[in-house]
């Protein structure tokens, strides 16, 4: 297998505009024979399920929630960056570009990154026509904030909600298609697997979660927008229906799956409390704008933080980072918390804790102020842990948060397999080794509204696919194969839950691939994953029946694919012998503790081919090749 | 600390449904209350029961999966928030708690606890947009909001789309839900163009939905998780009948609604 990733030629700055004005169209009239397939309907799959209605296609949309307003992007919280350069503080599409690339390690692609700088600007005049309620200034002009990684304030956000805005205006662009009945939408489905027919992706087997039956849907082309794999975790800061499944059995169908140990742990999520856990919740990195992280110097100091003086904490980002402070990227912010806690100074139950504290800047701004920024997120954090914010700092640790990895893509977001795309979390192409806050609501909106519509009319235009049947015996052998997986998973009559699978599945992962990793420990992970997932079709009790809606039997088909594919993450981990953003290999480091990327070596995008059921994974390279940027190490200090 | 359950057991649209009591021990003042179902879930699971079927997604309340009457009450006892972020410390030990799904006409039981809200994404597509094509808009700083104008936007916006509202009111109204929309695009200057063809549109859609009509109860703003103010059903009302007597509304109802 060759990877081609079909950059244009060109210097940077042109490409996209040049490739733009090249693609293939498709004749308006024949447009509406063209039916597309859209897994997934958060700001990617909305998005482009809208604009390619708007377009002419035909199209169907899938999600798994009652409704598509209820996909994941809603939960983000921050906001989203666009080289707008309202504030005139020297933002331009080359620094967002630069950032981005910088603030993924130098491990993304360099053309993608600089499409999507490019049409930033033009998702904030999007979203603004569709009526989404940005934060303004007095004088009726857009708001901006900075976030952490950068010097500019770049950052659009409404309230602490821009996630849930943003949908919600693609949500609605979405329903409008839907009511001119130009989009079928199909809520409560749920796509179990891809049909590939003479090497071209031809339609999906969906499960519809309310009556159970399982059914072929045709397309000309797919679009996968089916987000992240944090819950491989098991807890994360996902929500609890995310999953890997629909990306997962693309791979399995022959789509490489790119990078998939780059997984980004967010600084700011409030902590557990116990063994009862179901998901961990973020607090949006904006309050790092003006919350100061301490902990105490000493070890094992037990005093409330009101009592400990000033000169016994220590600010260590701060202290390691005075040009960036607070405002260091997640990567760095996350593995520094681990370390001062595994120092033992950390605070609250379990020692797993460092303070976020606003203290100083409630004296300095004025209570006032602060509600007015963050007052959702206060009351947020008073509702899960019972403190008030306003009284005493808040506790804050690490948690799994957002994947870098996914699907490998081309320019065109194409994935390996002709006709298959992914767009969003679901691919890997823009935010390299680390994402930057506000940058994954900037992509999945980049790549829904303006790089898919024409990507995928160049593949039709040139393509031309043929029509196909749902009762082609291709689709009737995968729509078997599906069945036979939810008939093996009920008949399983073990004595443990999918749940209980999935929390053993998680700690091995958080334990040996998670903030940090080293080869021993991800040798015993991949040993250990393949004993849990044996025990897991031998012992797991999922109950109910396939023809109902039974949630049991959705967690175990997610837990399941988790299973396979957590060895190919560690698999994965273990070859990258370097670190670099949230990879964080041990064994490669500076004497400062940072990352240590070795450029030689691993300036590449691993993509990973499957090559059957217990086989290892082939390995194929995309060389990142930097023409703009100039190879650095990461500095913040 | 200890809690008693009553939960709504009802296998599917066609069947009657009934209270299963559930004696809880163990349970944690610092679980939320969907992990106190969870854990009773994994303990029905154990002895293979059926476990209580439930909508949730992002347990951070903002999705608007979540939702369950608890003692009479969408959403539980605590103001303003949704199930997903209660806590059990809202409970006193020993507590007793009646759990249903939502009731309504326009929301159908699926199972359990979980039921259909299709009716909602209906009125949405109805009108509860504005159409703006991608890649059409304006430089966004062309367009000036007045800060104010913007603040209560959002306030509106802010709706999850729960449907708590409806649970609450005594007529399983929508009124407060339609609001939010209508509301959220008529206060902003990129919402004016369709703004009288979209509450007539959103209004007939919620009519037909079979959702009752508002009779000033205010239960639907105690309930709402996201404090959406019943003022916006006067910004609604206004609309409407400025709307429906207008010449413009005639011509929606003769073509239908958008043109």
């Amino acid at each position: 297998m060759e990877l081609r990733s079909h950059i244009p030629d060109g210097p940077l700055a042109a490409k996209w505009e040049r490739h733009r004005s090249e693609v293939k169209l498709v004749n308006p009239a024949n447009k509406l024979k063209h039916h597309i397939l859209v897994v997934g309907s958060g700001l990617a799959g909305a998005s482009a399920a809208a604009s390619l209605a708007e377009l002419g296609y035909r199209v169907s949309c899938f999600c798994f929630q009652d409704s598509p307003r209820r996909a994941h992007s809603i939960a983000a919280q921050g906001g989203i960056n666009a080289a707008k350069n309202y504030q005139n503080d020297g933002d331009s599409v080359f620094r967002l570009f630069y950032d981005t690339i910088k603030g993924g390690d130098f491990r993304a692609r360099e053309a993608n990154v600089y499409r999507l700088a490019e049409v930033s600007a033009r998702i904030i005049d999007q979203c603004t026509a569709q009526g989404v309620p940005f934060a303004r200034e007095y004088g009726g002009l857009l708001a901006n904030r900075s976030f952490g990684g950068v010097q500019v304030s770049r950052t659009f956000y409404a309230r602490g909600q821009t996630g849930q805005q943003l949908l919600l205006g693609a949500y609605q662009a979405l329903s409008r298609q839907v009511g001119i009945g130009t989009v079928q939408m199909h809520a409560r489905h749920e796509m179990l697997d891809l049909v590939v027919i003479d090497g071209r992706a031809r339609g999906i087997i969906v499960r519809d979660l309310v009556t159970g039956a399982v059914s072929a849907h045709a397309g000309d082309a797919v679009v996968l927008a089916t987000g992240g794999y944090s819950n491989v975790y098991y807890l994360s800061t996902n929500a609890k229906g995310c999953n890997v499944t629909a990306i997962w059995r693309a791979h399995k169908r022959g789509a490489t799956f790119a990078n998939p140990c780059f997984t980004q742990i967010h600084p700011t999520c409030i902590p557990q409390t116990g063994p009862h856990q179901s998901k961990l919740t973020l607090m949006s990195e904006s309050l790092r704008n003006d919350g100061r992280i301490w902990v105490p110097k000493k070890k094992g100091d037990t005093r409330p933080p009101h009592q400990i003086p000033e000169e016994e904490r220590d600010y260590y980002l701060e202290r390691l980072y005075p040009s960036y402070g607070n405002l260091a990227p997640r990567d760095i912010a996350s593995r520094r918390a681990k370390e001062v806690c595994d120092e033992g100074r950390g605070v609250g139950p379990g020692g797993h804790g460092v303070y976020l504290d606003f203290r100083d800047a409630i004296a300095r701004l004025g209570r006032g102020v602060i509600a007015e920024r963050y007052g959702n997120l206060f009351e947020m954090y008073q509702r899960i842990t019972g403190e008030d914010p306003f009284q005493g700092p808040m506790r804050i640790y690490p948690a799994p948060h957002y994947t870098m990895g996914g699907l490998w893509v081309d320019y065109n977001l194409m994935t390996t397999i002709d006709g298959l795309y992914a767009i969003g979390e679901a691919n890997f192409s823009d935010h390299g080794a680390n994402r930057l806050g506000a940058s994954a609501l900037m992509q999945g909106l980049a790549d829904g509204y303006f790089i898919l519509p024409y990507t995928v009319g160049d593949y039709l235009a040139q393509a031309k696919p043929a029509k196909v049947d749902p009762e082609h015996p291709a689709f009737r052998q995968v729509r078997g194969e599906v069945g036979e997986q939810v008939r093996r998973l009920l008949a399983a009559s073990g004595r443990k839950t999918a749940d209980a699978f999935h929390r053993e599945l998680g700690r091995v992962m958080w334990d040996k691939c998670g903030m940090s990793r080293n080869a021993t420990g991800l040798k015993q992970a991949l040993g250990r994953i393949g004993a849990l997932r044996d025990e897991f079709w031998k012992d797991v009790y999922v109950g109910g029946k396939g023809e109902e809606l039974n949630q049991s039997l959705e967690h175990a088909g997610r837990v399941a694919d988790f299973f396979e594919f957590a060895e190919l993450m560690c698999h994965d981990a273990l070859h990258r012998e370097e670190s670099c953003g949230c990879h964080f290999r041990e064994e490669y480091q500076t004497p400062e503790g940072e990352a240590q990327r070795d450029d030689e070596r691993f300036g590449y995008v691993a993509a990973w081919e499957f090559a059957g059921a217990g086989k290892e994974p082939v390995l194929h390279k995309e060389s990142l090749v930097f023409e703009a940027v100039h190879l650095a190490q990461r500095s913040y200090k | 600390m200890r809690v008693t359950l009553h939960v709504w057991r009802q296998p599917g649209p066609a069947h009657a449904g009934v209270f299963v009591r559930y004696d809880m021990t163990d349970v944690s003042p610092d679980m939320s209350f969907l992990e106190m179902l969870d854990v009773l879930n994994q303990q029905l699971l154990a002895r293979k029961d059926d476990p209580i079927a439930f909508d949730h997604d992002c347990r951070e309340g903002i999705c608007g999966a979540c939702g369950m009457v608890i003692n009479g009450r969408p959403h539980g006892p605590q103001r303003a928030t949704t199930t997903c972020q209660l806590h059990m410390r809202s409970f006193a030990d020993g507590a007793e708690l009646w759990i249903e799904p939502w009731r309504a006409r326009a929301f159908p039981v699926i199972k359990d606890l979980v039921v259909d809200r299709g009716a909602f994404d209906r009125i949405v597509q109805s009108g509860g947009f504005i159409t703006a094509r991608t890649g059409s808009a304006p430089e966004a700083n062309t367009l000036l909001v007045p800060k104010r104008d913007a603040d209560l936007a959002m306030d509106a916006a802010a709706c999850i789309g729960c449907g708590a509202c409806v649970a609450a009111c005594p007529n399983a109204s929508a009124m407060l839900f339609v609001a939010a929309k209508v509301s959220h695009l008529a206060l902003l200057p990129q919402g004016q163009p369709e703004r009288a063809t979209r509450v007539v549109s959103m209004v007939a859609q919620m009519d037909a939905e079979g959702f009752g009509a508002c009779t000033n109860h205010g239960e639907c703003m105690a309930a709402c998780p996201k404090d959406i103010s019943i003022d916006f059903i006067v910004q609604l009302n206004r609309d409407y009948w400025k709307a429906a007597t207008s010449r413009k509304a005639q011509a929606v109802s003769k073509d239908g609604g958008d043109s």
